[in-house]
Parts: structure tokens; sequence; C-alpha cells
């Protein structure tokens, strides 16, 4: 009983301050429409900044309180509304969601490059010692503060946002902004009133949870998955079902804790702890899929300015020719221990290129794709011992299905709602299923993860040996390219077109008798398949591999860099596998190892100005016009061929081909730009009379329509001349349909 | 802002300045120009009802009226000062009421928010709700439901009943019978009538003509971005046909 009443009050303890993290989170979400996923790491800056006053330069706490809750959070908050948030509007549910992505891994990375996660620090609770008698136990001083505050948090929330003017204020902007202003509300109001409370929120939350966790950024920065479920109970609306969400959720994680030990179950116990570690996440699972489907419907995606290039066979198959033979030049040319580095980017180009079926043709926004080329990653050391190739159609098969299971109870869910389902069942393998000790079940003794390594070898193909570094990093620009053709046929295909229709208006597919459960099951074993098999790619690249190679926001970062480059191209799954799986950021920055994921999340906080993608906003444009002009690239080609020639017969360094294959490769834009420009008409020609503009070019390149100019355009299309010249013509017979005829 | 439109009210001598005065607009989305050369005159106290096909601009115009959408050439002047540019919040707050196309409602606030928003010109919470449910007795049922649950007409009340409640020197109505039943247009309609009455300006958009004749002081034909006729609703009715409802 005495354990009972301890293990009741630190869950409550732990539910206020999941009730407090939760209720920033439905604050920002019912008053902007943005879902934040940095709002924990948010927390977990506020508790460093909190930590370095008070702890390390030793200001009292009352003044590292103040400066930190009243003056730092608020204008951080600000900030973010200004500089990022505000710029959202009119984008998609992927595109808003990615954004705080983004945030969340630039400022995770920011606060382990300033606070070194290797220096021991450590937060006491206020009034560390002091504590009362309550029900014959001892409650310290600081449990009570967090649950005051908790209260607190919950019925001054429910008062701002349901009884002031300016709550009612922030809903309304979010239900339609222009009428909002119509009514003479002040828009910028709301918004910057919201991040300022929500920032200020994540800061309390990060301060009092700080010496219940191992202080560190990652814990704090995830403490935000177990929020979430309370938000979702509270169906990221409802204040008091939030309040009541989060309680639960404290309750049943510190029963578990208590309860489920291995004391208690000597046999079950390792596999219990792991699990008590992702309750919340299971009650996530469960909340999202118990609910009825018409609470969890999101806010309204607007029309988007987003979509999907489709992509000729010429383009794909000069696309997959260029990176066989880029790999093959740089598999020559690297040196050893830059090209064992390199050789994982293929296992993470093709775990990228499975969220372009789902994520970017279907528009299923699933951050589960790294946790499935884990479970690949299992089947092949397991099923493919020796380098067995079987071991991929294993991953493949078992991801697939795996795939469509949790595909299954996610059918009803779109935008945010499947994100965190999806959020859920990453989390959960990372942090229980990866980790289960070894079992048996009947006579099989399962390890999934040997306890903490998975061992690779490079698979063994019948008669070709890609045992070496060079053969295999070869090897696997050949599957990714292979890969590429294959998405690029889903997407030229029916199977393509439904996807996208889906997309676009599932009401509409529907409507006209569309199986869109089907369609979603399949995208999902298929994307599913696809990561497992990257999975085992990465395994036969790297020999050995750990959980924490799969973990939560490692995952994050493959969708960023895909989300960044373009969720539709092929491109931009090469890409990040260039950016994840090569030195080169590292080897061009070394003193900054977290560089490549502040890199990334600055890059996705722009992502609001190109939905589609660099790629599709930037390259694409620049390079279409070159393909018509097989001059200028069969020059570029021969001058490349050159180089590597000199460079095998070591005529030239590494670094002269290098910037010599980059000048080759710019020089074609910039070549088709010259002959576009000799091309032009060196004298101006001669105006149509009234027009400011040739004819074509009006409302083209900032010439807009001056009302003289449609004046003119009207003289030009009467033009008399017109029907004479077709009278000129023999007299030919009607034709049948002519719409002028007889 | 300082100005006030309200001070414009007691109807002048003859030559007072119209209360919305466009002179020569043009609006453009993107690169593609879709009013061009505007000029209207609304007097005050005036019903002013322009109708037109879809895609005339109608509701460009109110747009770049109420400083939603700039204009790339012309001015707007209200009480006969120049407003163009202004925020929309600043001229919602000194008296410009207006009702957008579709259903003016926040679907996720319930009826007694809805008209809590309305509370920024200054009137009260209580003063708004006293003055509007005895006109909308529906809405003082559905005082908690969400706004967003009821049905079209149910919604287009509530919108209306911002005009009542505001005390707004001039109101735009856009397309206020967009899919509704004919009997709560002529309901809707007698409420707008009933506003006019008070001395309040209105400046309504139609695209059928029949309801909005009935109530309207002067009537304009809009097609292709350009106003094509101004004048009694009696001759615009008998214009109507060749113009375009006939052909
Ligand atoms: N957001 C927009 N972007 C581009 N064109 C628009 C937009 N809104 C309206 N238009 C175009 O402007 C013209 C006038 O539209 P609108 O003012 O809505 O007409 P009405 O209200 O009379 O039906 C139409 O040709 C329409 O296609
Ligand atoms: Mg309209």
């Amino acid at each position: 009983m005495h354990e009972f009443i301890i293990l009741t009050i630190s869950g409550l303890v732990t539910g206020g301050i999941y009730a407090i993290t939760a209720g920033g989170l439905t604050l920002t979400y019912t008053t902007t429409g943005i879902f934040n996923f940095a709002h924990g790491v948010t927390g977990a800056l506020a508790a460093f900044t909190y930590w370095q006053l008070h702890f390390d330069w030793g200001w009292p706490v009352w003044l590292s309180i103040i400066v930190v809750l009243g003056i730092l959070a608020p204008a951080f908050g600000v900030f973010l509304h200004f500089a990022i948030m505000r710029r959202l509007e009119g984008t998609s549910e992927t595109t808003r969601l990615m954004v705080t992505v983004a945030v969340l891994l630039s400022l995770l990375a920011t606060v382990m490059w300033v606070w070194d996660p290797q220096t021991p620090r450590n937060v006491v609770n206020f009034f560390p010692g002091e504590s009362v008698d309550m029900a014959g136990t001892r409650v310290s001083y600081h449990d009570l503060i967090t649950l005051a505050v908790a209260l607190i948090v919950a019925i001054g929330l429910w008062v701002l946002l349901r009884s002031t003017r300016a709550g009612v204020a922030m809903r309304a902007t979010v239900d339609d902004r222009n009428l909002a202003v119509l009514n003479g509300s002040r828009p910028e109001v709301p918004g910057m009133l919201a991040w300022a409370t929500g920032t200020m929120l994540a800061a309390v939350a990060g301060i009092l949870i700080a010496p219940k966790l191992s202080f560190a950024a990652l814990p704090l920065t995830l403490l935000i998955v177990n929020a979430y479920a309370a938000a979702v109970i509270g169906r990221l609306k409802s204040l008091p079902w939030t309040f009541v969400g989060a309680m639960i959720i404290g309750l049943v994680t510190e029963y578990g804790k208590g309860y489920l030990t291995e004391t208690r179950f000597p046999t079950a116990g390792p596999y219990l702890s792991g699990l008590t570690d992702s309750m919340p996440v299971l009650v996530l699972f469960l909340a999202i899929m118990l609910l009825p489907t018409s609470r969890l419907r999101g806010h309204a995606s607007s029309r988007t300015r987003e979509i999907a290039h489709r992509p000729t066979w010429t383009g794909s198959l000069v696309f997959a020719a260029l990176v066989i033979a880029g790999a093959v030049v740089a598999a020559n040319t690297l040196g050893a221990a830059d090209l064992f580095a390199s050789t994982k980017m293929w296992g993470f180009a093709i775990i990228a290129l499975s969220v372009i079926p789902l994520v970017g043709y279907a528009g299923k926004m699933s951050l589960a794709q790294l946790g499935f080329a884990g479970i690949g990653a299992i089947c092949v050391s397991h099923l493919g011992s020796g380098g067995n190739p079987l071991g991929l159609l294993w991953a493949a098969l078992i991801c697939a299905g795996i795939g469509v299971l949790v595909a299954l109870p996610a059918l009803r869910l779109s935008g945010i709602y499947l994100a965190l389902a999806t959020a859920a069942f990453a989390v959960m393998l990372d942090r229980w299923i990866f980790q289960l000790p070894a079992f048996t079940w009947g006579d099989t003794r399962i390890d999934l993860f040997n306890s903490g390594t998975l061992n690779f070898e490079r698979f063994d193909w019948p008669g070709i040996d890609i045992s070496s570094d060079r053969a295999y990093f070869i090897f696997g620009a050949v599957f990714f390219a292979l890969s590429s053709l294959v998405v690029v046929w889903i997407r030229r295909g029916e199977f393509g077109r439904r996807l996208l229709a889906m997309k676009d208006s599932p009401a509409a597919c529907a409507t006209i008798g569309m199986n869109h459960k089907l369609t979603t099951l399949t995208v999902f074993g298929l994307s599913a398949a696809m990561a497992g098999v990257g999975g085992g790619i990465l395994g036969g690249a790297l020999g050995t591999l750990s959980p924490v190679n799969f973990d939560f926001t490692a995952g994050l970062s493959v969708l960023m860099l895909m989300v960044i480059a373009g969720l539709t191209s092929p491109g931009a799954a090469l890409f990040a596998g260039i950016f994840l799986g090569t030195p080169l950021i590292t080897n061009l920055f070394p003193d900054y190892a977290q560089l490549t994921t502040i890199l990334i999340g600055l890059n996705g906080i722009a992502l609001g100005k190109n939905p589609n993608g660099f790629i599709a906003a930037k390259i694409r444009p620049e390079w279409e016009p070159a393909l018509q002009r097989p001059f200028i690239l069969a020059g570029s080609a021969a001058a490349q061929l050159v180089l590597v020639v000199l460079r095998f017969t070591d005529v030239i360094g590494n670094w002269a081909f290098v910037i010599g294959i980059l000048l080759a490769v710019i020089g074609i834009p910039a070549a088709v730009k010259g002959e576009l420009m000799l091309k032009a008409p060196r004298t101006e020609q001669e105006l149509p009379p009234g027009l400011s503009e040739q004819p074509e070019g009006l409302g083209l390149n900032g010439h807009r329509f001056k009302p003289a100019d449609i004046e003119g355009l009207d003289k030009l299309i009467a033009m008399p001349s017109l029907p004479t010249v077709a009278m000129a013509e023999t007299p030919s017979p009607t034709l049948p349909g002519a719409r002028h005829g007889a | 802002m300082t100005l006030n439109v309200a001070d414009a009210r007691p109807a002048g001598p003859a030559g007072a300045p119209p209360l919305l005065e466009l002179r020569g607009i043009s609006a453009a989305y993107e690169q593609v120009e879709v009013l061009h050369k505007v000029d209207l005159a609304v007097p005050t106290g005036k019903v002013m009802a322009v109708l037109g096909p879809n895609g005339a601009g109608k509701t460009t115009m109110l747009k770049v009226i109420t400083g939603l959408h700039e204009p790339t050439g012309g001015d707007i002047f209200l009480a006969g000062r120049c407003v163009t540019g202004a925020a929309p919040v600043d001229l919602a707050r000194i008296g410009l009421c207006s009702i957008p196309e579709g259903r003016g409602v926040f679907p996720n606030l319930t009826v007694s928010e809805n008209l809590w928003m309305a509370t920024y010109r200054g009137v009260s919470r209580k003063e708004i709700e006293e003055k509007v449910f005895p006109i909308f007795p529906r809405l003082k049922e559905r005082r908690t439901q969400a706004a967003g649950t009821m049905s079209g007409g149910e919604q287009q009340m509530l919108a209306v009943a911002r005009a009542i409640a505001t005390n707004p020197a001039i109101i735009l109505l856009d397309e206020l019978s967009m899919g509704l039943a004919p009997l709560v247009v002529d309901q809707l309609y007698d409420v707008v009538g009933k506003i006019a009455e008070t001395g309040v300006t209105v400046l309504l958009v139609e695209q059928f003509a029949r309801t909005a004749l009935a109530v309207a002081d002067l009537a304009a034909v809009m097609s292709g971005g350009r106003i094509l006729q101004v004048g009694t609703p009696d001759e615009i009715a008998g214009d109507l046909h060749s113009a375009y409802l006939g052909g």
C-alpha cells in the first residue's frame, strides 16, 4: 500500500510535467495550426540555459528563473513566430510538420554543441531536501511545486482560450485569418502571444523535469513524444482531456516502473524494462487507434503549391547511368578510409528512396522509414548469414508484411495523426523492440539485435566478388540506380497516378470508386520493403550495426533531407545518401561535428519558401534546357572523360580532378545560357504599336500588363489581314465539323 | 488612424461626397489583371447592388475595398478621404464591415464566441447579444454550438448578425444568397433592408438579381472586370435580360 501511494504521487508528478508540455503543444496547435515537434527541445534549451545561469555562473535561483522563464523563453517564442512559423501560412501539413522537425534537429545539435554531452552536469530539485508528510509518505517541495504548476497551467490555459477575447481571437485566427482581420482583430498579436506562451510552457516543463531525467539533451527532447500522447487524448484541442490524459500516462508509466520489475518478474523483467520506457508511446498508439475518426481531423490543409514532376524514361536512365559512372570513378579515386566511410551512403540513399512513393506521391506522412530499415537489417543479419543475398529478399518480404500491419490501423489516419502514429511505432522499435534481450519461442532462440550489435557479411553473389570496399561501393550504386528506376516505373504507371490522386483528393477518389484502402496498404508495404532492403545494404557496408543507427532522430534526418531536396525526386535520395553517408561535410568542416545536423535543420527551416524542394525549384529549371542540347552535354562529357583519364594516369591530383569535374558540370548550364544569349536578337525588335513589350513577353518576367498593352493587343488580334490571308488559299471544300464552315 | 467614417453619416448638403468611392481601381492576380479601371460611387445612406456573372470581378472588388487585396492602380475614398493602402484591421475598426463570400463565420468557435469577435469596434459583448438575439432567436438557442455545425442559413444569419451589432458605417455583402434556399435568402435580405433603413450604407454583390434589386436604391452591372452600367434598380432590371441573363 505504501509503495502504491509513493508510485501514485510520483505518477501524478510525472503526469503534471506531461500536462504542462502537452498544454503548450495544444496551445500552439489550436492557435496557429502548427504541431510543434520542437517543443521538447525548446524545453531542453531552457533547462540548459537555467543550468548555465544558476549552477555554472552561480546566479540566484529566483533571478535565473525570471530570466529564463520571463525573458528568454518568451523572446525565443516571439522570434520563432516572426522568423519561421509566420511564414508557413498556406503550406501543406507535411511542410509545416517538417519545418518544426527541422527546428528540432538544429536546436538539438546546437544544444549538444554548446553544452558538450561528454561533460557530466547536474541539476538538483528546487528546495533540495525539503519535504512534507502526506498520507504517510514524504513528498518533496519540488514535486508539490510541479503539481501546483501543472494545475495552474491547465486552468490558466483553459481560461485564456475560452474566456478571454485574446484567446478566442487566437482560435479565430486559425479558423480564418482574413475573417479575423475583417473583424478588426490584429493578426500578428494572437500568433505572437501563442508562441511566447507555448515556449514559456516548454521551458517550465524542461526545468521541472531536468532533475528527474539524466540531464541530457536527447531525453529532454524526446519527452515531447510522451507529451504527444496526452495531447492526442485531448484531440489536440480539449485542454481538460489533455490534462486527464497526461495524468493517466504519468501514472501508467510510474506503476509500470514500480511493479514490472525484475525482482517481481524474474523471467519477464528484462523484456519489460524497455516496455515501461515506451509506455507513453503505447498509450499514444492506442489513443490514436481508438478515438473515433471524426475526432481526428486536423486543421484542414489548404490547396497547396506542391506538385509531383513526372519523370521521363530518358532522363531517369541518364540519371541511373550517371550514378553508376560517378560511383565507378569515385570508387577508383577516393582514399581507402574515405571510401570505407562512404560505402554506407547507398544504404541511406535507398532508405531515402523508400520515402518517395509513400510520402512524396501518396502524401502519407511516415516517420518510421528508418525503423523499417532496422527491421530489414535484422532480417538480413539473421536470415542472410554468410552473405546469402536471399537475406535481402527476406528483408523485403518481412518489412512489407510489417508495413501492411502498421498501415492497417493507420488506414483512417492522415496528416498529423498518421505522422504521430508512425512516430510512435518508430520510437517503440527504438526504445523497446530493438533493445530486447534474447528470448526463446518454442525451440527457437530469438535475439533480435544480438543484444546490441548485428553482424553482416558482404553479399555473396554468384560470379561476382563484392567483398572489397571498392566493389561494394559500386554494387551499392548499381542497386540504388536500379531502385530509382523502380520508383520511376511506379510513378509513371497506373499505380503512381492512383497515389497522386489519393494525395490530391481522397474524397474525389472515393467517389470515383477507387479502392483507396488497398492502394494505401500497397504503398505502405512497398515503401517498407524498400527501406528494409536499404537497411540490409547499409549493414553490408558497415559490417556491424547497433540500435543507435536506427534511432528516431536519425530517421527524422533522413526524412528531412528528402523534404529539403524534394520528396518526389530520386536525385533527392542521392543527396540524402551523400549528406548522411559520406564524410563530405565532416571533411570540409572537421571541427564542427554537429554541423551536418545544423545544416539540415537550417535548410529545412527555409522550406516554407520552396515546398517542392530545391531540386524542382533550383536545379531542374537550370538543367532542363541542357538536355535538349546534346552538343553541350557531349562536350562536357568529353572534358570529364579526359579528366578521368588524367587522374587515373596520375597526371593530376585529387583536388585538380574534383575542381575540373565541377567546372565541367557547372559549365553545362552556363554554356546553355551563353548560347541562348548569343541567339537572342542583338538589336531591339520593333515593338507593335501601343505595346510596351513583345506580345509573347507580356505578363512575364515582371512585365505587368498595362492598360495600353491591352488596347494594343486588341488591335493586334483584330488584324484585318488575317481573313484575307485565309481567302487567298485555294477555295477548299468545307470541312465537316469546321467551326467556321459554310 | 483617426479617420471616423461615422462622422460623415448625417446626410450633408447635396454636394456631400459619397460614403464610398472607387476611382479608376485596377487589380491583378499575379500578372493577370481582373479589374480594369473601375469607377463606382456609393452615396451615403443608400443601398447599392452590383450584379454580374461568375468571374466578373465582384469579389475582387470587395477585397480591394476592405484592404485585403492591394490594387495595382486607382484610389479608394471613404467619406471623402483617401484610404488606399490602409490595413484591413484599421478599416474594420473605423466602421467598414465586410461579410465575405461563403460563410462569414469561424466554424470552430461557438455562436457566442463568434459574436465576441465582433467587439473590436468597441461595442460590448452584452450589447451585441441584446441587439442580435431578438432579431435571430435561432442564434440564441444555439449560443454554445460550434458555428461550423449549424445549417448554411443559420451560419449566414450569424454572419449578418455582426453587421447588425457593430454599428458600422458601411456594410459590404458578398453573395449573401450563395447556396441558400430562396426563403432564407428573402429573410436575410429583409434584415439587410431593415439595417439600411437606419441609415447605414450598404454595398451588396450578387449574381442573381431578383432579391438583391428589391432592397437596392441603386444598381450597377459588372462584367469582365468593368462596370458596364449604373442606374436605378428598375432600369437595370429592364436591361438585365439583354445584358447577360438572357444571353
Ligand atoms: N486567388 C486568385 N488567383 C488568381 N485568379 C483569381 C483569384 N481569385 C479570383 N481570380 C480570378 O479573378 C477573376 C474575378 O474573380 P472574382 O472576383 O472572384 O469574381 P466574382 O466574385 O465576380 O465571381 C476571375 O477570372 C477569377 O478566375
Ligand atoms: Mg465572387
